[in-house]
């Protein structure tokens, strides 16, 4: 059976087994939403928009839907993909479900717990039905798939005027124990007024059967809200990855999403901003760094509805091999949103003669008193630099590791996290064989 | 120790060094002088190895080793250095960074270890102390929005630090100021000794007041036209070039 028919024939037996009221918001809204993918169904290469990115391989798998959790799974299965040394909220997912005994939640100033309880707990009632599935785009039928068996996830939910102490980190683990696994994790931000929030979210393999995750992520900010969500994509090459991310924004809001890609099969990234407000900012950033037949699709879009906002995207590729990068930037400028400040960049180095990059600004501007630039630069490595660096001793295989590792330094020096920081360095270095020195 | 025997180059089919002969010993202090055009930085990149430079005749040798076949790196670890004219900036790679990486290659390239990183770090205090370069300077990218100055200077850092043979410095004194000059002047002077040697570049007499030379050649359309001792640095300062013509 094909894996649509195979989903859209299960979702009855999924609804039963579920603790869901009929006459609830998420009935209503699964049960659309299942309708929505059964006629969309998956996208194919003959969307305009997942031109670059063909999902049918991996598709062909024939799935577990609903994996039944590895118990065996212990903190020494997993430490090695949580950042240890600093003091934060986890979220630890295996298979899918939710792990208490590896995470530490909390509902002490904020909630920081997970989406099966919201969805069945009253006191979630109101979150959930003004903001579940509210911004997620609707002519996505991944995301569609993905509502339609809404179950389980991060669920965080911070009052207004709060500071949350400390990041949260959320880990998607899947065990494959169970042969070729489907996951569908969905997560759900809501960060009230003068509130601040750090995010680092990660989806990892332990096995070496094929995973398939197909994530929503909706993040809600309200007026003068902060947060920092960073997404590290360094999974095994079995594992293929779709991210649906949704960003609402209220007035003078701060949203910024950092992607760092450096591993996994297929990586398809949707990120999209909405402005319903004045005087937001959205920040973009990303670094891929890939090699073998990695392919990572980044593809973007921040609406500006409404005048002085501005939106910053920085997105940098480094391709090795046989990789293959796509970026896909859309930035629209709606006729009232004047004022506007929207800077785009896309720079990518393409190493090898069998690397490709996919790169497509896509600007549709409405007002005429705005500020937009888009750059895109595809190349090579400085040979005057390489000159520079052999001149001084170090041969031309490490110099180029050394300026590649520099050319991603602008991306990495934007991480807030200090330990998050000397993670991702660590990464880049680790996929780019540079030693890395020390600082004074 | 450097030897250049009738040494041709092209660069794009074009002819630059028509014939170089020069002879450099240890303990020794050359430069060359010449108008603009004349072909020196382009003999400065010929020495070091720089690869879009096409060698058609005459060869280098350091050390009685022709150069010829090596490659920048190679070169670099058999103790040539290179003070660039004008050094690349290479953002996100500390000075601090570089210089290790430059060292600890070397070492390597000669069988040895790394360098301990507190040996390391006293090295780095030592020579900023000597080139009065601010700590701070240390931490920041590679040449990224440092002065005209402050690129020559952390140039000659690294030179103290890597404690090359030759040092060949590329118009060393361009965009310095007297002040800069005395400063960068002052530690080529300390690192002189009688094991190594240097060779100048530069447009103007007004270097060699503070690095004197033992000997001063002209070089005029791919040729060495005229040596002599330092005084004749002063007698082109005075009649130019056209003399020579």
């Amino acid at each position: 059976m094909e894996l649509k028919e195979k989903l859209v024939s299960s979702f009855l037996a999924f609804e039963n087994k579920g603790n869901i009221d009929l006459d609830s918001t998420v009935h209503a809204i699964r049960l659309n939403a299942i309708q929505n993918f059964e006629t969309a169904g998956f996208p194919t290469k003959k969307d305009e928009e997942w031109k670059y990115t063909n999902l049918k391989p991996i598709l062909k798998e024939d799935f577990i839907l609903f994996p039944n959790a590895e118990k065996s799974v212990g903190f020494k299965n997993i430490k090695d993909y949580l950042i240890n040394d600093i003091d934060s909220y986890t979220l630890i997912f295996v298979d899918g479900e939710f792990n208490s005994f590896l995470s530490e939640t909390t509902h002490e100033d904020c909630d920081v717990c997970v989406m099966s309880s919201a969805l069945t707990r009253p006191k979630y009632k109101m979150i959930i039905d003004n903001y579940l599935n509210t911004i997620a785009n609707k002519n996505n039928s991944l995301s569609e798939l993905n509502t339609a068996f809404v179950k389980e996830g991060a669920f965080i939910n911070i009052p207004k005027n709060t500071i949350v102490p400390k990041p949260i980190q959320i880990i998607n683990f899947s065990t494959g124990s169970e042969k070729e696994v489907l996951l569908q994790p969905r997560n759900l931000v809501v960060v009230g007024e003068n509130s601040h929030v750090q995010i680092i979210e990660r989806h990892q393999n332990l096995s070496e059967n094929t995973t398939l995750t197909n994530s929503v992520t909706e993040i809600f900010l309200h007026k003068r809200a902060i947060v920092d969500y960073y997404k590290i994509q360094n999974d095994t090459n079995e594992s293929s990855l779709i991210d649906n991310t949704f960003i609402s924004q209220k007035q003078q809001s701060v949203a910024t999403v950092s992607t760092f890609s450096f591993g996994g099969k297929i990586t398809r990234n949707n990120l999209e901003f909405y402005h319903e407000g004045e005087h937001i900012t959205s920040n973009l950033n990303g670094i891929s760094v890939l090699n073998e037949k990695q392919h990572v699709d980044n593809h973007t879009l921040v609406d500006h509805k409404s005048p002085n906002c501005e939106s910053h995207e920085l997105y940098k590729g480094i391709y090795a091999d046989k990789s293959v990068g796509v970026f896909n930037g859309k930035v629209i400028v709606r006729q009232a949103a004047q004022k506007t400040n929207a800077f785009q960049q896309n720079n990518s180095i393409l190493i090898d003669d069998g690397a490709t990059i996919n790169s497509k600004p896509q600007l549709e501007i409405f007002a005429d008193d705005v500020k937009c630039s888009h750059g895109c630069t595809i190349g090579q490595l400085d040979e005057s630099a390489l000159f520079y660096m052999q001149s001084r001793g170090i041969p031309v295989k490490e110099a180029k590791a050394l300026l590649l590792y520099a050319f991603g330094n602008d991306v990495v020096e934007k991480i807030k996290i200090p330990q998050l920081k000397t993670l991702i360095s660590k990464l880049i270095a680790k996929k780019l064989n540079v030693q890395l020195g020390f600082e004074l | 120790m450097l030897k250049i025997n009738n040494l041709h180059a092209n660069i794009n089919g074009k002819e630059i060094l028509k014939g170089i002969n020069l002879e450099i010993k240890a303990g020794e202090v050359h430069a060359i002088m010449g108008p603009n055009g004349s072909g020196k930085s382009t003999l400065a990149s010929v020495i070091a190895g720089k690869e879009d430079f096409e060698v058609t005749e005459g060869s280098v040798e350091l050390n009685g080793e022709d150069l010829s076949e090596f490659a920048p790196e190679v070169r670099a670890h058999k103790g040539v250095f290179l003070s660039f004219q004008y050094p690349i900036e290479i953002p996100g790679v500390t000075v601090t960074n570089f210089i290790k990486t430059a060292i600890n290659e070397t070492r390597k390239a000669k069988g040895m270890g790394e360098l301990p990183a507190k040996e390391l770090l006293q090295m780095i205090r030592e020579k900023a102390d000597l080139l009065e370069i601010d700590r701070k300077f240390l931490s920041r990218s590679l040449n990224e929005g440092f002065s005209g100055g402050e690129k020559k200077r952390n140039e000659i850092f690294q030179m103290a630090m890597l404690e090359p043979q030759l040092a060949i410095l590329d118009e060393t004194d361009s965009g310095l100021d007297i002040d800069a000059l005395k400063v960068v002047a002052n530690g080529v002077n300390k690192l002189k000794s009688e094991k190594n040697a240097v060779l100048l570049i530069t447009h103007y007499q007004r270097l060699l007041d503070y690095i004197v030379p033992d000997f001063v050649h002209v070089l005029y359309n791919g040729k060495i036209v005229k040596s002599g001792g330092k005084e004749l640095a002063y007698e082109l300062e005075e009649k130019g070039y056209d003399w020579l013509k």
